[in-house]
């Protein structure tokens, strides 16, 4: 059985996606390879880093694979040291290739590539005030996530851990309090290694999930976008189907104290 | 944070090469339980018994830099402006000793060999010169660069030593990235091989890429030349080095170059040649040591090694290079700084990559990142 798409929308910016899994588009070894796994994943969102494209040449290898058609092409600002350099790659992408959402990645550091709190909410509110649909890459700060909302952004995007770490979902209780809290779409951004880590982010009432790394480097990326996908669908289901939560405690699936409801127990 | 050289004077060169030569099998495995290496085991990593463990290694260098870099490996284009130079270093073919006709480009002259580069598909390039601020300058360099940035996505300068003032003014036309070779760690080899000329400062010259990073560089690069010391002296202040700018300039990304002399196509005979076991433990060893730096592998290089090493810790190559001042187009007799060993055009290199499964990337820079778009 699978989730009717039409029935569990996910509606970013009053736009509506029936996948709920984006796709990073960097690390492929081919561009050819890239656009099979986007297809193969269903996804119906692919980032891509502005700094790898020429969207002044009609050449370009990577633009040239990437079909708008079929999904949404949503730039991001990776390698943007601070505010004033993510905006000026956004205007770059408005300019050259007429892109209005953007996806605000503002890293200074360029090992772990966490992204800067300070100057990503500045960003936002400028890029916000200049027309831009904002979507942020953020650290699982619920706080930072209350502003970036509070700015107008469409998204939040919080990391699971560290780009490319594949280590999953290291930051989940801080997550957690951002789903709980937030009233636009929550898309859990880096470190998924594996299709499980997407499931364990939807199950916890995510809307959707980006994957990059863990897709790309795979021995067969086709592949692996078909169990992230599956995993994301899984993962949904199992939200909307209510869970049962844990317990430390064995529970017997039969009351122990059904006997109390028999009518043969004094009340 | 105090400069690197201070650091270096502090360090007891003689008993760093006998920890070398004790590191135990014992230790090798240790560090390789470690996720995350130590400053110390650089001493283990580069030691002769660490060649016993090279599977092991190679294979956690190819895994950590999928992980970080993906099937990819960037390519760039060096362009030499001028082989004007003061510098008397032993080793090379620009020396102030050698009886060559010097030369500059003029800015159009570099446009025009740029232009062949751009053709070719480069969009990363590297300007190059000797050291003769009074024959070709900072103006001169940033003249150059500042038409180019206009054009290539990424500008990166290897030239002298400047001031952070000098290196601002580089940045402000669009240079994003600085390398600058300390040639050796080692100050009594380094004095050998620099004898004359404002190179001969050891000091003045490790001290010079901090300048770099205070006036903001978002790439910086570092290496050694392979054959003037003891490789693997070299290869554990490398890697600290590498650690200590990584920490203070935690902005900008480090590149290690591995420049290797070619012993068979150079009239200069290096003292302590690096054979290719070495320099794949080296290569790998310095990519658990750094999983986050770029590791470049130059056309110095022949194309088996190149080719085998795509995978294994590199993640940045030239290719196509010419070592000469207009070497690509306008003055191709001009003397080369040294020989290359890969001799493939781009493309071949290119398809090489390919070949190997991964992804050739000509851009990963935009100019939009340092200046409005007109």
């Amino acid at each position: 059985m699978t989730i009717k798409r039409n029935d569990d929308p996910l509606i970013i910016a009053g736009e509506t996606f029936h996948s709920r899994l984006l796709i990073g588009t960097g690390k492929f070894k081919s561009a050819k390879l890239m656009a099979e796994a986007i297809d193969a994943s269903g996804s119906q969102m692919a980032t891509m880093a502005l700094r790898r494209v020429d969207l002044g040449s009609p050449d370009d290898s990577m633009m040239k694979h990437l079909d708008g058609s079929k999904y949404r092409l949503l730039p991001n600002t990776s390698g943007a040291r601070d505010a004033v350099e993510a905006v000026r790659l956004a205007k770059m992408a408005r300019s050259a290739g007429g892109f209005t959402w953007i996806k605000l990645e503002v890293t200074p550091d360029p090992n772990y590539m966490l992204p800067d709190p300070v100057e990503t909410l500045e960003a936002a509110r400028q890029l916000i005030k200049l027309g831009f649909t904002v979507l942020p890459y953020m650290n699982a700060d619920p706080i930072l996530a209350r502003r970036l909302e509070d700015e107008g952004c469409a998204t939040l995007m919080p990391l699971a851990s560290p780009i490319g770490s594949n280590r999953g979902l290291r930051t989940g209780d801080q997550i957690a309090i951002i789903i709980e809290q937030a009233s636009i779409p929550v898309v859990v951004d880096a470190g998924l290694g594996m299709p499980s880590h997407a499931a364990q982010s939807m199950e916890m009432g995510a809307d959707a999930v980006l994957v990059n790394t863990a897709i790309a480097i795979a021995d067969d990326p086709v592949q692996m976008a078909r169990g992230f996908a599956a995993g994301v669908e899984a993962g949904r289901m199992a939200y909307l189907a209510g869970a049962g939560g844990e317990s430390r405690l064995a529970r017997a699936s039969s009351p122990l104290t059904g006997f109390l409801n028999s009518g043969e127990s004094r009340s | 944070m105090t400069s690197f050289s201070q650091f270096i004077n502090q360090i007891d060169l003689h008993a760093l090469a006998r920890a070398v030569e004790k590191a135990t099998t014992d230790d090798v495995r240790a560090l390789l339980r470690r996720e995350r290496l130590l400053d110390n085991d650089a001493i283990t990593i580069f030691s002769p018994v660490a060649q016993e463990f090279m599977e092991d290694i190679a294979a956690r260098a190819a895994a950590l830099t999928e992980r970080r870099f993906g099937k990819t490996i960037q390519l760039y284009a060096p362009l030499y402006l001028s082989n004007e130079c003061s510098n008397a270093c032993v080793y090379c073919g620009f020396s102030a000793d050698t009886n060559i006709a010097r030369t500059s480009l003029t800015t159009e002259q570099a446009l025009a060999d740029a232009d062949l580069l751009y053709e070719e598909g480069f969009r990363h390039i590297l300007l190059l010169t000797g050291e003769s601020p009074g024959h070709y300058g900072v103006e001169d360099i940033r003249r150059v660069a500042r038409a180019l940035s206009e054009k290539f996505a990424s500008v990166s300068i290897e030239v002298f030593p400047m001031s952070t003032q000098d290196y601002r003014k580089l940045e402000g036309v669009g240079v994003d990235s600085l390398t600058l070779y300390q040639e050796t760690y080692n100050p009594e080899y380094y004095a050998a091989f620099h004898p004359r000329g404002p190179k001969s400062n050891y000091r003045k010259r490790i001290e010079a890429i901090e300048q770099g990073g205070k006036a903001g560089f978002r790439s910086l690069g570092i290496g050694a030349l392979l054959g003037l010391s003891d490789w693997r002296m070299e290869a554990i202040l490398l890697a600290w080095h590498a650690r200590y700018l990584t920490k203070r300039f935690w902005k900008s990304r480090i590149a290690v170059s591995f420049p290797r002399v070619n012993s068979a196509e150079s009239a200069f005979h290096p003292p302590f040649p690096v054979s290719d076991p070495h320099m794949v433990q080296m290569i790998t060893g310095m990519r658990l040591l750094l999983p986050d730096a770029d590791l470049v592998l130059s056309t110095r290089e022949p194309a088996a090694l190149r080719d085998n090493m795509v995978g294994l810790g590199i993640t940045r190559m030239s290719a196509g290079s010419r070592t000469n001042p207009g070497g690509y187009v306008t003055k191709p007799d001009s003397k080369m700084q040294f020989s290359v060993a890969d001799h493939r055009t781009p493309s071949e290199v290119a398809a090489m990559i390919e070949a190997k499964g991964y992804e050739p990337v000509w851009k990963d820079f935009d100019h939009a990142f340092l200046q409005d778009a007109q």
